[in-house]
């Protein structure tokens, strides 16, 4: 087994602290903000993980919303509050129904994929649209989090909530970043590519489908229950096509390039949205469809490609001269 | 020698064509052996069985013994069992050296591993050691959408041989390579083949590399094996020159060969 980090988890393993001391700094409003959108951005991280296996999942928010439901209905009916518990059956809810709708939806790419996931996700979303002891449309309130029996008031509760936020959310990317740099990962970019010489190389792609769909649905079964948390509330809304719309929004803003893209390109778009509200309140929709139609012509690989480009330009350009100097 | 596939009465249909029917084929431990037939002989078809893509509609594939029949790609790749593709079959938007990772990478991995890197500097020293068994070392970094066919092929037969095959097709090696390279195309190719013990089998259409490189000649013809025997004599065999060679082919090195060979490709 080699432990050897690389850069991007190394900045996530830095990026903690400051992550967590900025929840003490910066006023409450931009908190707020950045706890909601590191919930939604490990969803955001879901549907990445899956981009790069060229596989859209239009449904992410299934699990997002069964992972806030499962937080929702242990809190509703059996009382528990303890964010350790709500956060392993978020897990365990989604993770176990991923594990069922994987044998189906591994067998199908493209398009094909994106429409199956949507309609999986708006199943529920009219299951639970229906039920009325869950509040249909409206929802539900969930307890405040407590913590292996210490139940925090007013002040001390945000920032323990915002702290259990950051931790588990930073321990997703990094395990993520670990998968997709390990042999799962890079079969993921080989089936993006060729499928037919994936199976020729002797592994299975429906396999490493299932086990990337699998993933992508607990990580975002986490982000609904910290998410749920953090709003003290859940509703059919979270599976609505509108909610995983943005999560694959944000994909495509940030790009697939870096595993963190995802999570600071959630909180653009919060912010941008924020903002866009304000400026225009009618039509801030059309704000936003700006941004992305801008982001696609501009910047096709996404808001992460800035970064690279500026890392790697100086080195490309050294080869690319090389090549042409050494060709024929 | 020991027998290393053998197929008996191998058949395939598609709707009411018979694409392959009563293939009988027996290949030994490390030889080189030639399929030669025009398009849509069966060539492709019966590479597509034995390597498990296509399912055959009867008959039987044996690998050492052991009968190979309708396991799926992956399971006879992993018996030693490989091929390269006709049009190289490779993963585009990467490089080159990512194209060989990932071989390397599937090829060393027996069960999913999610959390161990995949790339050390072992496994890419051992993937510009394959890159350099071709001499396409020199392209490592380049990505594969930018590199012209023949690297390609190149690419794609490298990848097919990182597990070191007991048994390897190569479905038209040299398609797509200008005719003047062929030659030296294919002699890279068999030198660097013939270091490992891997049997391979190669569908071409140029008779003069057949004659070249592969002692051993079976010729297809819609979808049935005409002949099967030493190069010179299949070569020489009046069916075999009427339906595949066709009938203007002189062996014998001379200057009326420049315009059959066009024909011969065909």
């Amino acid at each position: 087994m080699t432990h050897s980090l690389d850069r991007t988890e190394i900045s996530l393993l830095i990026g903690l602290p400051v992550l967590i001391g900025l929840g003490f700094i910066l006023p409450e409003w931009i908190v707020n903000y950045i706890q909601v959108s590191l919930g939604t951005g490990l969803v955001a991280l879901g549907v990445m993980i899956q981009m790069r296996a060229g596989l859209v999942s239009f449904g992410q928010g299934l699990y997002f919303c069964i992972g806030g439901y499962a937080a929702g209905l242990a809190g509703k009916f059996a009382g528990i509050s303890d964010l350790f518990v709500l956060l392993a059956l978020g897990i365990l809810a989604s993770v176990s129904i991923s594990f069922i709708l994987g044998f189906l939806l591994r067998r199908y790419r493209e398009i094909f994929y994106a429409m199956l996931s949507l309609a999986v996700s708006m199943i529920l979303f009219g299951l639970l649209s229906s039920i009325e002891e869950l509040g249909s449309t409206d929802g539900f309130n969930l307890p405040a989090a407590t913590y292996l029996g210490w139940a925090p008031q007013d002040e001390t509760a945000k920032h323990a909530l915002y702290v259990a936020t950051c931790i588990p959310t930073i321990l997703c990317a990094f395990l993520l970043n670990r998968y997709l740099r390990s042999p799962m990962g890079y079969i993921g970019e080989a089936i993006r590519e060729n499928e037919l010489r994936v199976e020729y190389l002797g592994t299975s792609a429906h396999r490493a489908v299932h086990i990337k769909y699998v993933l992508a649905a607990a990580v975002s079964g986490i982000g609904g229950v910290l998410w749920a948390l953090a709003l003290g509330h859940v509703d059919p809304e979270m599976t609505n096509w509108t909610t995983s719309g943005q999560f694959v929004f944000v994909a495509i803003l940030s790009g697939t390039g870096n595993i963190v893209a995802p999570l600071f390109g959630t909180f653009i778009l919060e912010i941008v949205r924020v903002y866009a509200v304000e400026l225009s309140p009618n039509t801030w929709q059309m704000i936003l469809g700006t941004v992305m139609l801008l982001t696609i012509i501009f910047l096709p690989k996404g808001l992460w490609s800035l970064i690279k480009k500026s890392k790697s330009a100086s080195k490309k350009g050294q080869k690319r001269s090389e090549i042409i100097a050494g060709g024929e | 020698m020991k027998t290393l596939l053998e197929t008996v009465k191998l058949e395939r249909l598609f709707g009411a064509v018979t694409a392959a029917s009563d293939i009988n084929v027996r290949i030994d431990a490390g030889e080189v052996l030639g399929v030669i037939g025009s398009n849509g002989a069966g060539k492709t078809t019966f590479v597509n069985m034995v390597t498990g893509y296509l399912r055959p509609t009867s008959g039987q594939i044996l690998y050492r013994g052991k009968d190979i029949t309708g396991q799926p790609t992956r399971d006879i790749t992993r018996l030693g069992i490989c091929r390269s593709f006709q049009i190289p079959q490779l993963f585009l938007e990467l490089s080159a050296l990512d194209n060989m990772l990932i071989a390397l990478t599937v090829a060393k991995q027996k069960k999913p591993v999610l959390w161990r890197p995949a790339i050390s500097p072992s496994l890419t020293d051992e993937a510009m050691v394959h890159l350099a068994r071709f001499r396409i070392d020199q392209y490592a970094d380049q990505e594969v959408a930018t590199l012209p066919q023949g690297i390609r092929k190149l690419i794609d037969i490298a990848m097919a041989t990182v597990s070191d095959p007991d048994l390897l097709f190569l479905d038209e090696p040299t398609s797509g390579v200008s005719a003047d390279e062929k030659m030296h195309f294919m002699e890279v190719l068999i030198n660097a083949l013939k270091a490992t013990k891997t049997a391979v089998l190669f569908i071409e259409h140029d008779m003069e590399i057949v004659e070249a490189f592969s002692p051993r000649v079976i010729a297809f013809y819609e979808g049935t094996i005409l002949a099967d025997g030493p190069t010179n004599e299949v070569l020489d065999n009046t069916k075999v020159r009427e339906f595949v060679i066709g009938s203007e082919f002189h062996r014998k090195a001379d200057e009326a060969e420049k315009p059959s060979r066009e024909k011969g490709e065909k």
